[in-house]
């Protein structure tokens, strides 16, 4: 069996972070969205964990980093949860299509 | 000094004005409604006795140091440094002519403040009226106490200020405020010379203090009085450009030929406010300003020559102007022009000190007496103005009967206009003939001529006012008028009266020492008789109505036609304001405004619109389109680092 190696990981974070790129893009639903940062915080906390065991294995720094990525991202996601209520009071929809008045 | 300064009090006499200006000024209308000519009145009163005290204190107490009056420094205040030897400071100066002026200053003003509490009465804008004159009183006081080439400067703006505000007092008349607005452009123009000079005296002596200056502009071997003369610029030596665009700011503001054309349309304002710009303030500011630096100008002689010409020039065309005029307002405007003049003239052909100094004196000596005889002349025209309601001397005749006090105050004043002994103005006058005979033939001869026709005009003014017809039929309502504007007629025409026995000789000299002068009966003779003889013309002509003045005027012909209309010289500045400048100057300046610096602004505005009309679409409220260019900078930014980092 094949050790599991870097590049092995840094392939599955890069793979996750075009996938909430990809869902930042298309979708239109707020929460999908909310949903697609997380995916990308979460690919950026695997690779600081990654990077952490395999080239710094004595050290936690890149462990404390995570944490500190996933208390963010909590306070975020009810930041942004806060914001599509309001959205969804003001517009009866959470799409962000129908929120576009703040143009030119 | 040691010892404690015994002029502080001073520093009250203009700063009392001051305070009843800002008073009157911002709560007069609505508090002082009534009171504010008492008011201003007596605070003038109170100003008016410190100056009589300060000039006892001066001349008779403490002034002289050795026989001689001392330039004294009372106060002074660093008020802009600029570097360590270079400051403009605020201070008070005493020496024999600011001591003089304070007093005519402060007395004129009194008397026109007297005045006006009758001439004035229910005036809608009584209070701003009266704050106003304190405005008037108190620059013309900082003006002639200022110890500082640029502190007297800011006070001549004031005085400009002033009389701007006095003379478009009656502002919902047009012709009042274009005069107004005249008489400002005018003297603000004549102020650039003035501001000009300041430089350029200031920049070679290195100093805008007037003692520091006039000390180092006159020993010859100071190294800033080698610079001065030294450097020259078309011809004339910078102290000569200095010295003579100092004298036309003061020009424009006394009046002087070719700038006098603000001081007719000045008669605008309401007449007690012209004899306070006629006798105390305002027209006298450039003969003080000579004064002031005379002992600079008498190292120059062509400075010197210029101030001649100028002054006895304007003296005998404002005298030949004033034959002609029918407002009686105008004529003693041209009066006033004619009697500066001569002051003017008296200080270009005098030296610095002793005998040689008499034309110095004499002029300070002219001042003085005319102050009050010409404050007297304005304020008997204007208790007629407010009996018939008309300027115009066609209007007026037979007053004598109605208005006696007026008609002996006046025929006083014209008296001493004319230089009759023993009126005051005989004195002054003949002083100033004397000191002309001895420097300048020409320059006598023409005076004496001017006075001679003094004489005749002021006499030609007289008779019509007062005598020429019979008592009008419609005789004054009111009787002659109120008291308050009968006591100034009757002080000031005893001053008028006895003005001449003071003997500024002994106190106000270029140098401090006194003069002894006599009137020489024999030199006083040819004078007098010619004023006589104006006067005698004057009575033949003017005493009852005929029709002997139109018939000279008709045999002159287009000469009378030119001076009737004072030498067209208004027409001319029209000519070359309308026609050259505005045409020449003015229409391709505006040319350039409007398409090329306007073009400019516009074509900026333009691309940039253009520029913002076409990148707006970014900003399209889209949240994806937004992450997109987000995404995109960023990895453009991680392109660009790679690229770095791997070079």
């Amino acid at each position: 069996m094949h050790p599991i190696t870097l590049t092995h990981i840094l392939f599955v974070s890069t793979a996750l972070f075009f996938i909430g790129m990809f869902g930042l893009f298309t979708r239109r639903n707020m929460i999908t969205l909310l949903m697609a940062v997380e995916l990308i915080l979460n690919s950026v906390n695997i690779n600081f964990v990654a990077f952490n065991k395999y080239l710094y294995p004595g050290k936690l720094d890149g462990v404390f980093f995570a944490i500190f990525i996933i208390t963010i991202a909590a306070a975020e996601a009810a930041v942004a949860i806060a914001i599509i209520i309001n959205l969804f009071r003001s517009h009866h929809s959470i799409d962000v299509e129908d929120a576009s008045e703040m143009k030119y | 000094m040691s010892h404690m300064n015994p002029y502080v009090y001073i520093a009250f006499i203009p700063l009392l004005p001051l305070f009843v200006f800002l008073l009157l000024g911002l709560f007069g209308r609505r508090y002082f409604k009534t009171s504010s000519g008492t008011t201003g009145t007596i605070s003038l009163l109170v100003t008016a006795a410190l100056s009589i005290y300060a000039a006892y204190q001066y001349f008779f107490v403490s002034g002289k140091t050795d026989g001689v009056y001392q330039k004294i420094i009372a106060m002074k205040y660093t008020w802009l440094q600029f570097s360590p030897n270079v400051s403009i400071d605020m201070g008070i100066i005493l020496d024999p002519i600011s001591v003089m002026m304070i007093v005519v200053v402060s007395f004129v003003s009194l008397m026109v403040h007297i005045f006006s509490l009758g001439y004035m009465k229910g005036e809608e804008r009584f209070a701003t009226y009266f704050a106003f004159l304190s405005l008037f009183t108190f620059s013309m006081l900082g003006l002639v106490l200022s110890s500082n080439i640029f502190q007297i400067y800011i006070f001549w703006e004031l005085v400009g200020v002033s009389s701007y505000l006095l003379i478009g007092f009656y502002f919902e008349k047009p012709s009042a405020v274009a005069a107004s607005k005249k008489a400002f452009i005018v003297t603000r123009f004549a102020d650039l010379g003035f501001l000009v000079g300041i430089l350029i005296l200031a920049f070679y002596s290195g100093t805008l203090d007037f003692g520091v200056l006039i000390s180092r502009l006159t020993s010859l071997q100071s190294p800033e009085f080698l610079a001065i003369t030294s450097a020259s610029f078309m011809g004339a030596s910078m102290l000569t450009w200095g010295l003579v665009l100092v004298f036309i700011g003061g020009a424009g503001k006394s009046a002087m030929f070719p700038l006098h054309v603000w001081l007719p349309d000045a008669m605008e304002g309401p007449t007690p406010v012209s004899a306070l710009i006629h006798a105390a303030t305002m027209v006298v500011a450039g003969v003080f300003l000579v004064a002031r630096l005379f002992p600079v100008f008498c190292f120059d002689p062509s400075a010197l020559q210029v101030v001649t010409y100028t002054g006895v020039f304007s003296a005998l065309i404002a005298a030949v102007i004033a034959c002609t005029q029918t407002d009686i307002k105008r004529i003693l405007a041209f009066s006033t022009m004619s009697q500066i003049g001569f002051m003017m003239f008296a200080l270009g052909v005098s030296q610095y000190g002793g005998e040689q100094g008499l034309g110095y004196m004499a002029s300070m000596f002219h001042l003085f007496t005319h102050a009050f005889f010409k404050s007297l002349l304005f304020l008997c025209a204007g208790a007629v103005i407010h009996l018939v309601h008309s300027n115009n001397m066609k209007d007026m005749g037979g007053l004598r009967k109605i208005m006696p006090v007026t008609h002996i105050s006046f025929l006083i004043a014209c008296l001493a206009i004319s230089g009759i002994p023993p009126f005051s103005g005989f004195f002054s006058k003949e002083d100033i003939l004397l000191a002309a005979y001895h420097s300048n033939k020409l320059v006598y001869a023409i005076a004496v001529f001017t006075s001679a026709l003094t004489a005749f005009y002021m006499f030609r003014l007289y008779y019509a006012i007062f005598w020429s017809k019979g008592v009008p039929s419609s005789a004054a309502p009111h009787g002659e008028a109120a008291m308050s504007m009968k006591i100034p007629l009757v002080i000031l025409a005893v001053c008028s009266l006895l003005g001449g026995f003071v003997p500024i000789a002994s106190w106000v000299t270029s140098d401090g020492l006194p003069l002894h002068t006599g009137i020489d009966m024999a030199f006083s003779a040819l004078p007098v008789l010619l004023a006589l003889g104006g006067i005698t013309l004057a009575t033949y002509l003017y005493k009852s109505e005929n029709d002997r003045p139109e018939k000279i005027a008709s045999s002159l012909g287009s000469f009378y036609k030119l001076v009737y209309h004072k030498f067209y010289i208004d027409e001319v500045y029209l000519f070359i304001t309308k026609k050259i400048i505005f045409n020449c100057i003015g229409a391709p300046a505006a040319w350039i405004d409007k398409h090329i610096v306007d073009g400019f602004m516009n074509l900026l505005a333009s691309v940039t619109e253009k520029i913002s009309y076409l990148i707006k679409g970014m900003q399209s409220g889209k949240l994806q389109n937004y992450a997109l260019y987000f995404f995109c900078g960023i990895v453009g930014l991680a392109v660009l680092f790679i690229y770095i980092t791997h070079n």
